[in-house]
This record gives C-alpha cells, structure tokens and sequence, in this order.
C-alpha cells in the first residue's frame, strides 16, 4: 500500500511576475486522503490545475498515476475525477441526464451507464428526483452528486476542489462519509479546503502560504509540532507567523 | 446619494477594465463608419456588359463605343450565339446582354428602323433596371445625333436641380443611418446584458437589499452607457464630417440633444428586453438578432419607406431609428430645425417614456 | 469517438430545446421577420408625393401637369402659388419633388419651339432621387411627342419624321420578367437569418460553458478536441439546415419564389455553408472570456457580412478594395448562390468557384477553431 501514485518536485507556475505556486515538492500515496490547505489566493488552486492537465506548469516536475504533467495530460485525465469549486453539473439538466452524460463521455458502455446510474441513485438516496432538474436541488445534494459524477468512471485518483463551500454541517459530514468510503476501496482523495475542521479528517495534509508549501504532516504530528490543539491554530500561526508572535 | 455615485462609479470600472470590450465598443463604430461610408453604395457603375453583334456594321461599332465610353460598362464580352447568354447570366459573368439583329446598321439606315435587343438579369431587379435606363439612354442619345435633320422639334428641356446633395452620393443617406444602427445596437445591446447579468448571477438579490433604490441600480447601470454610446456620437460625427464630408447644416447642439434623446430611447429598450429575458442570453438574441434586420430594413436606413407596402409603413413607426433618421438627416443635409421636426422630437420622448414605465412596472411585478 | 460525440448532440439538444426563452426566438422569430421584412427590401420608388407650381396657367401648362397626375409613379401634394412654400413642403419631408412650370411657358414652347421646366428634389437619398429623375423624364419627353405631334400636324411637316422610329428598342428581363424584389430578396434574407442565428448561439455556446464553469468538467475529461468541437457544431448545423428548409418552403409557397434549380445544390452548398459560419461562431466563442465580449465581437462581424453580402448593395458598386474584402466574406457566397440556384437554375457547375472558395474557408475556420480551443492554458 505504499506506492506513490503524485509525484511532485519543484514545481513552479508563474504568471508574469507574480509566483503563484514556488517549487513545490510532495508525494501522495495510494489510498491516502491528501488535505491540501491554504488561504484564498495561496495557490491551492493553481497546482491542482496543474496535476490535472488544465494548467501548463512553469518548471519542475510532476506525475499523476504515472504520467507526465507536460506530455502526458490526456492520459492523466482517463484516470483521475475532478471536482470543482465551480459547480461543474448542468443547471438546466436533470439528474440522470448529467449522470449519462458525464458517463457517456468517460466512455463508459451502455449496460454500465444503466448500472452506475441506478447506483448513483440508491446510494445518494435521489431516485425520487432523478427527473428534476439540477438548479431545483439544494447545494448540498448537487454536491454529493457530483462528486458521485466525479467517481463514475472509478478513477484512481480523485481530485477536489473545495468540495464542500457553502455547504451546512450536516451535508459535510456526510460528504465526508462518501470520501472515506471511496479511500476504504483503495481511491486516492486530493482536496483542497478552508476547512480546518475538515482537516483533521485527512490522513495528511500540506498548508500553502503564498506560493510555498509551509507545512506538511499528519493532522496530529502538526498540532504537536506547533503546540495547538487544533488545526485552525497551526493555520493562523503559519499563515500570519508574525501576528501570532505578538497575539 | 453618496451610495450612488460610489456605484456609479464601480460600474464605469467594470467597463473600462474590460478592455477587449472597450476596444470593441470605440473602434467598431468607426471602424464601420470608414468600411460603410466607402463600400456601400447604390450607384451602379461597373455593368458587365456582353454584346451579340449579328450585325457586325460601323453603326453597331460606334454604339458599341459609344456604351463603353459612357462610363458605366466594365468591358464587353463579345459573344458568338444567342446560346451562350443563358451560361453566362448563371455562372454570374455578366449582367447584361445586348442583341443588334442582323442588317442593323443597313436597316436603320434604309427603312430607318432597325431593332435591339436589351436583356438583363431580372433575377436582380435592381440592377437590371439601372442598367435598362443607361443603355437605353445611350441608345437614344445616338438615335437623337443621327437624326439631326429633325431640327424643327420642341424640346421641352427640364432643369433638374437636387436639394440637400447634388451629387447624389449615398453616403450622405448611409451615414446617419449607420449612426441610428451602430446607436441602438450598442445602447439596448449593452444594457439588456449588463442587467440580465447581474439577474443570472444572482448578484441583483445583492444590490436590492443594499440601500441603492431600485432606480437608482439600473440609473447606475444605465448611465456608464450614456456616456460611451454619446462619445460613439461623437466620433461617429467627427469621422463623418472629416472623412466623407457630410455636412451638418443645421446646430450641432440640437443634433447632439437629438442624439442624447435617441439613446435614452436605446438604453430604455435595453432595460425593457432586460426585464423580459430571464437570462443573458435570451437579452442578446432579442436585441441583435430580433433589432438587427428590423433596424436595417425597417428604418429607411437602406430602403425607401413610402415605398412600402401599408402594412410595413405602419409597422415602421415603432422602429426609434426611423425617428432618429427623419430628425439626423433633416439637421445634417437639410439644415432644418425644431419647427420641422418637434413632432418626431416627440414621438422618440413618448416611446422612451413608455418603455421606462413599462419597465418600471415589469420590474415591480418581479419584486413582489 | 462517435460514441462520445453521441452523448454531446444529446446533452446540446436538450439543453437547447429546455430553455423555452429561446425556442421563440430561434425558431419563431426567423420565420416572421423573413414573412414581414421581405416586403420591406423594394428599391422601387412608388407613391412620389410632388407639388407643382404653376406660373403659367395656360392649357399647355395644365396639359403638363395633367401629365403628372395620370403617373402611377407620383402623388400629388398640392398645387402651390410659390416656390418658398413648396420648399416648405419639401422641408417637412411631406414632399420630395416640385415642378415649377415658369411664365411664358406655352408661349416660350410655340415660339421659340424649346422651354424650361424646374424640377427640384429631395435627393437626400441620391438613389431614390435618381429613379425619380428618371420617371420625371419620361413624362416630358412622352409629352413632349404628344405636343410635338400637334405641332407637326399644324405645321404639317414631312410625314416620314413621324412614321420613323428609329431604333426599337426592346427589353427582356429574364428570371424574373415582373422585377419582383421580393423574389430577389427573399432568398438573401433567408441566408441572413439562418446565418445571424447559427453565429450567435455557437458564439455564446462555448463561452457560455465557461462562465458558469462546466467547461473545465468537459477539459479534464478525455474528450477530444475534435469531438468537443463536433458535438456543439453539429447541433446548431443541424438546426440550421431544418430552418433553411422551412425557409425555402416559405420563400416557395409564401412568396412564389421559382425553385428553377436543383434541391441537391442547395442543400450541399449549405452543408458546406453552415460549417463556415458555426465555425466563426465557435471561433469567436474560443477566444472570448465572456457572452458579452462573443456577442460584441459576432455582432461586429456579422453587420459587417451582411451589408457587404451584396444583399441590399450590390457589390459591383463598391470601390475595389472594399470588393476585395468581401471575397473573405462567406455570406457573400451564399446568398449569391441561393440566388442563382434558385431563380436562374445554375447548376454546381456555374458555381463552383464559389463553392471551392466556401470549402477553403471552411477549412480554415475549423483548423483555426481547433487550434485556439485548449484543454489546458499555456
């Protein structure tokens, strides 16, 4: 269980004179729940663009599942799931129809579309409204559905980009539930949150401060480390090091 | 009141840090202005002529040089069998024939009547008349010079004189009309957009709990535009009166109110397709693709409306542009004023008027 | 490939047909502007409204104006004592024409055997202005052969100046003997229309997709980009050939417009056609960030490709190099080959430039479209 399925080293990505990711170095591994922390604009965003073959990287390297980031970005992407922050489902679809759609453009056949969509359906208890269309649902169903979308094609690696934004505590929870579930069948979670909360639900997690990985460990090694009792605490220490000084 | 400019002044931001847009909103209509004001034109002076001289004479000859030194014709292509006029018209080589019978020259000279031929392309009614009336003219004109033994006829000469643009020149029609087009695409287009937009985004919900009253969100949204469609007047006035020369006869500053009022009519459709369409997209099709032909064809921008059929006259006098024409092209080439046109002044005022308060009430409608 | 592009087609064409906004104004709004406006596009200048000042009051200047009366062409106003006052009329836009018939007018004419008329215009629009000219003319001089006929008669000249004819002048319009302008115009218009629908949507479609975000859904999916740019082409292509058929039909039934070519010419050109102006379409929506920025740009291209189609102007008119921009003008083509096809019958082979200039445009549009469309930003 200990293969390496993200490789990065070094990576970098700028725009013009701004840095936004500044070498950056980690590995993930199979199976893990990789937390991937920051402020707005610490440039969480930027680097999963980067795993997952919609952004160019400046210098460095990186692999996802193997594969190159420079060269090989449409092969990376038959094995991963994405999930933004942008709702990413259909407003003026209904359920089933993004399910098949999404489905049908993973390629999946005919009898496994049926299969997984009757699957998505159970599992997310959502049968009764699989002919509403999407923007009739509330946030917290349309999020677990695309996550659920995300995994249609049983990637090995699935990618989430603040998942959970706007989303009341219960829903999380559940959400969370899904993820755990995913991890339990061998899925390797990358995501990204604001969460500190839902920090300590990651095996591991790195906390990105303007560009650079600040900090990178189990939830527990952290909190020992900085001498807190919750993540929050080592988030304001390493984000604003100077204010937590004189606080 | 403060609340108001602050916004005011956001929203100029908004515009003015979209450049792509910026570029787009000044450099097309000046870009149209110049293309437009050389390019189209009415007069038709490059005729593809073809002749089937079966005749072969000097007559022939001479009117052949005579239609050719009109100034009118573009070349002549000599053809051999009254069989190859139908491939020419269709592959699009030509827009005329003319047939001499054989003998013309003989003909006329011994039974002094000889017959021609003028076939045109009907399929372009235009063009086919045009050209009917120059070879015709040319015709005539020869048969007058070889017949000059009649010199005992009356003529009755008339003295044709043109009022407002003795040279004919159609840009002096297209001009304003451009202005009326480029105007109210760019006012109705721009706000129906920027309004829908905040409507899609949600963001509206926002703005009318903020403590701007809800005439003072789509002022704020609506002036930015003012301002930008006002100095498109401007340019578009500047390169019309440098470029082509088109006169202002009449006072710039009416003209410039005028064209403040038709804006306002512009901007207030705008509102009013925002208050109807539940989405940014369905805002820019009603206003292009629904505004576009209508303002083109509808407005005596290209067409002559007297020259309608009833039912497309009366369907004309919703169209703000025909107003605007009627009142652009007075001020410019005929140099007349208020007196003439107040009534239309009028009828721009009443419509802008309407479509403000049909909007204000869709618009409570939707907040209630 | 197909198998994914299947699942694009289906996803576009109920998106399409569940936004009930713009049903209306895909498929309604088309259909009744190329009802109403075809009737609108007429160069014939009608129902000239004139004044007429008569200084002279004599039964030569009645006969005159008499003439004018009996015009189809010309609506009289009024009869006005003075010029100021007819300028007035003309001014107010309720005139366009005055005929000022001078002093002396019959006696000028018997005498001297030559007078003057004044025949003063409205030539704001010089074109109409022109045509009225023309009508103006031909009263004259077919009144003055009456006139001259009487002098002859009194004179009695040598009868052979009478029974001369000099050249006989006929003409033949073919294609369209009546010059019915909405036969001419209906056929534009209906390219107009499908075109201006086909180039917004597929302009606001991609751009669209990426103001709400969906786009990067599709861009981290295998999807090709060939298959991306096929799946949201072939559904407007589709809709645009079903409204070019319901326009024929329109043009066929409604307005009599002659089918004197063939079926198959049409619809291959039109193939080829809706792939060009979709492809702009895209294209436009590749290198936007949003609907705002694509509608701006499509609107600037397409009020460029229609007044310079040759559709209301004719293209002949234009100085040369505003011809040589509307060779890049697929517009142009179209509607000069649903003219020909459909009134004159040429066949594929009268238009083969046209349709080899439509294929290289299409050609590089798609490439262009493909090349600018990214998966990943650099």
């Amino acid at each position: 269980m200990t293969t390496t399925v993200i490789d990065v080293s070094e990576l970098t990505r700028k725009f013009g004179d701004f840095t936004a990711v500044d070498r950056i170095s980690f590995q993930v591994l199979k199976g893990e729940i990789f937390g991937f922390l920051g402020a707005n604009g610490a440039g969480k965003t930027t680097a999963i663009r980067m795993l997952i073959g919609l952004l160019r990287p400046t210098s460095g390297k990186a692999s996802v599942s193997g594969f190159d980031v420079y060269t090989q970005t449409e092969a990376i992407k038959k094995s991963i799931g994405y999930m933004s922050q942008k709702f990413s489902l259909y407003q003026d679809l209904t359920v089933e129809e993004n399910i098949r759609f999404y489905a049908g453009i993973y390629g999946l056949s005919d009898e496994n579309i049926v299969e997984k969509s009757a699957d998505v359906l159970e599992r997310l208890a959502l049968h009764p409204v699989r002919k509403s269309l999407i923007k009739e649902l509330p946030l917290g169903w349309k999020q677990k559905l695309a996550f659920s979308i995300a995994m249609i094609h049983d990637p090995k690696i699935v990618f989430l980009d603040e998942p959970t934004g706007g989303v009341d505590p219960i829903t999380r929870r559940q959400f969370w539930d899904m993820i755990y579930a995913s991890a339990d069948n061998g899925v390797t979670i990358f995501v990204t949150t604001h969460y500190m909360d839902e920090a300590e639900y990651c095996n591991r997690v790195s906390i990105m401060v303007d560009g650079r990985i600040a900090a990178m460990d189990s939830p527990r090694e952290l909190k020992t480390a900085f001498q807190v009792k919750k993540m929050d605490d080592v988030f304001v220490k390493l984000a604003r090091p100077t204010g937590a000084q004189t606080a | 009141m403060n609340s108001f400019i602050g916004f005011v002044r956001k929203e100029f931001y908004h515009i003015f840090r979209d450049r792509r847009t910026m570029t787009i909103l000044f450099g097309m209509p000046i870009i149209q202005i110049l293309l437009f004001g050389f390019a189209i034109r009415n007069e038709i002076d490059e005729v593809k002529l073809a002749i089937l001289d079966l005749s072969k004479d000097t007559i022939t000859k001479e009117i052949t040089d005579k239609l050719l030194s009109s100034g009118y014709f573009l070349g002549v292509r000599q053809l051999t069998a009254a069989s190859e006029i139908d491939d020419a018209f269709k592959q699009g080589l030509i827009d005329e024939a003319i047939l001499f019978e054989p003998n013309f020259g003989h003909q006329l000279l011994k039974d002094g009547s000889a017959s021609v031929q003028i076939i045109t392309d009907g399929s372009n009614p235009n063009v086919s008349r045009i050209v009917t009336g120059y070879t015709s003219a040319v015709l005539q004109q020869y048969q007058q010079e070889l017949a000059d033994m009649q010199n005992r006829k009356v003529l009755i000469q008339p003295e044709f004189t043109m009022l407002f643009n003795p040279e004919l020149k159609s840009v002096y029609l297209f001009v304003p009309g451009l202005m009326a087009l480029i105007l109210l695409l760019v006012s109705a287009l721009m706000t129906s957009i920027t309004i829908t937009r905040e409507k899609e985004y949600g963001t509206m919900e926002i703005l009318l709990v903020s403590p701007l009253r809800p005439y003072q969100i789509i002022l704020g949204k609506v002036i930015p535009y003012l301002v930008l469609s006002f100095i498109n007047v401007l340019t578009i006035l500047i390169t019309a009166q440098i470029v082509f020369g088109v006169p202002c006869k009449g006072s710039i500053v009416l003209l410039l109110a005028e064209s403040f009022l038709y804006i306002l009519t512009a901007l207030s459709l705008g509102i009013l397709i925002s208050t109807i369409a539940a989405s940014q997209q369905v805002a820019m099709m009603i206003s292009l693709a629904g505004l576009l032909l209508p303002t083109v064809l509808l407005s005596g921008f290209v067409f002559p409306i007297t020259s309608m059929p009833w039912p497309l006259e009366l369907i004309s006098n919703i169209i703000p542009a025909k107003w605007f024409l009627i009142i652009v092209r007075g001020l410019m080439l005929k140099g007349v004023g208020l007196e003439i046109f107040w009534k239309e002044t009028l009828i721009l005022f009443g419509m802008t008027v309407l479509l403000v308060v049909i909007s204000v009430k869709k618009f409570k409608i939707r907040l209630t | 490939m197909f198998r994914s592009i299947k699942f694009l087609l289906q996803k576009e064409f109920l998106q399409i047909f569940r936004n009930k906004g713009m049903l209306p104004i895909m498929f309604l709004m088309p259909v009744i502007q190329l009802l109403i406006l075809s009737n609108a596009a007429t160069f014939d200048v009608k129902n000239v409204d004139f004044v007429i000042v008569d200084h002279d009051r004599s039964t030569l200047s009645n006969n005159l104006v008499e003439s004018f009366y009996a015009s189809p062409y010309f609506t009289v106003r009024s009869q006005e004592p003075v010029e100021a006052f007819g300028i007035e009329r003309i001014l107010k836009n309720q005139a366009s024409l005055m005929v000022v018939i001078p002093q002396d007018f019959e006696k000028t004419a018997l005498t001297n055997q030559r007078a003057n008329v004044q025949l003063i215009l409205d030539a704001q629009d010089g074109y109409s202005a022109g045509i009225v000219q023309t009508y103006a003319t031909d009263i004259l001089a077919s009144f003055q052969q009456e006139v001259f006929g009487e002098i002859a008669a009194h004179a009695s000249l040598a009868p052979d100046i009478q029974t001369r004819q000099g050249i006989d002048i006929r003409t033949q319009s073919w294609y369209n003997p009546e010059l019915d302008y909405r036969i001419y115009m209906v056929p534009g218009i209906l390219v107009i229309l499908v075109t201006m629908i086909g180039v917004f949507l597929t302009a606001m479609n991609i751009v669209r997709e990426r103001e709400i975000g969906t786009i990067e859904q599709l861009n981290v999916s295998p999807l090709k980009k060939s298959q991306f740019i096929v799946g949201k082409l072939l559904p407007f292509w589709i809709i645009g050939m079903g409204e070019l058929t319901i326009g024929i039909l329109i043009a066929m039934v409604v307005f009599k417009v002659p089918m004197q070519g063939e079926f198959w010419v049409i619809y291959f050109v039109a193939a080829i056609y809706l792939i060009v102006v979709l492809g702009i379409g895209l294209l436009i929506s590749t290198i936007t960030n949003t609907q705002q920025q694509a509608m701006f740009v499509a609107w600037f291209f397409m009020v460029i490709f229609i007044l310079m189609s040759g559709l209301f102007t004719p293209i002949e008119s234009m100085p040369k190099w505003a011809q040589t921009i509307t060779d890049f003008n697929p517009v142009r083509y179209f509607v000069d080959i649903m003219r020909r096809v459909m009134l004159k019958g040429s066949g594929i082979s009268d238009i083969q430039t046209q349709v080899l200039w439509l294929i290289g445009y299409g050609a590089v549009i798609l490439s262009l479209a493909l090349a600018r469309y990214r998966k990943f930003s650099a």
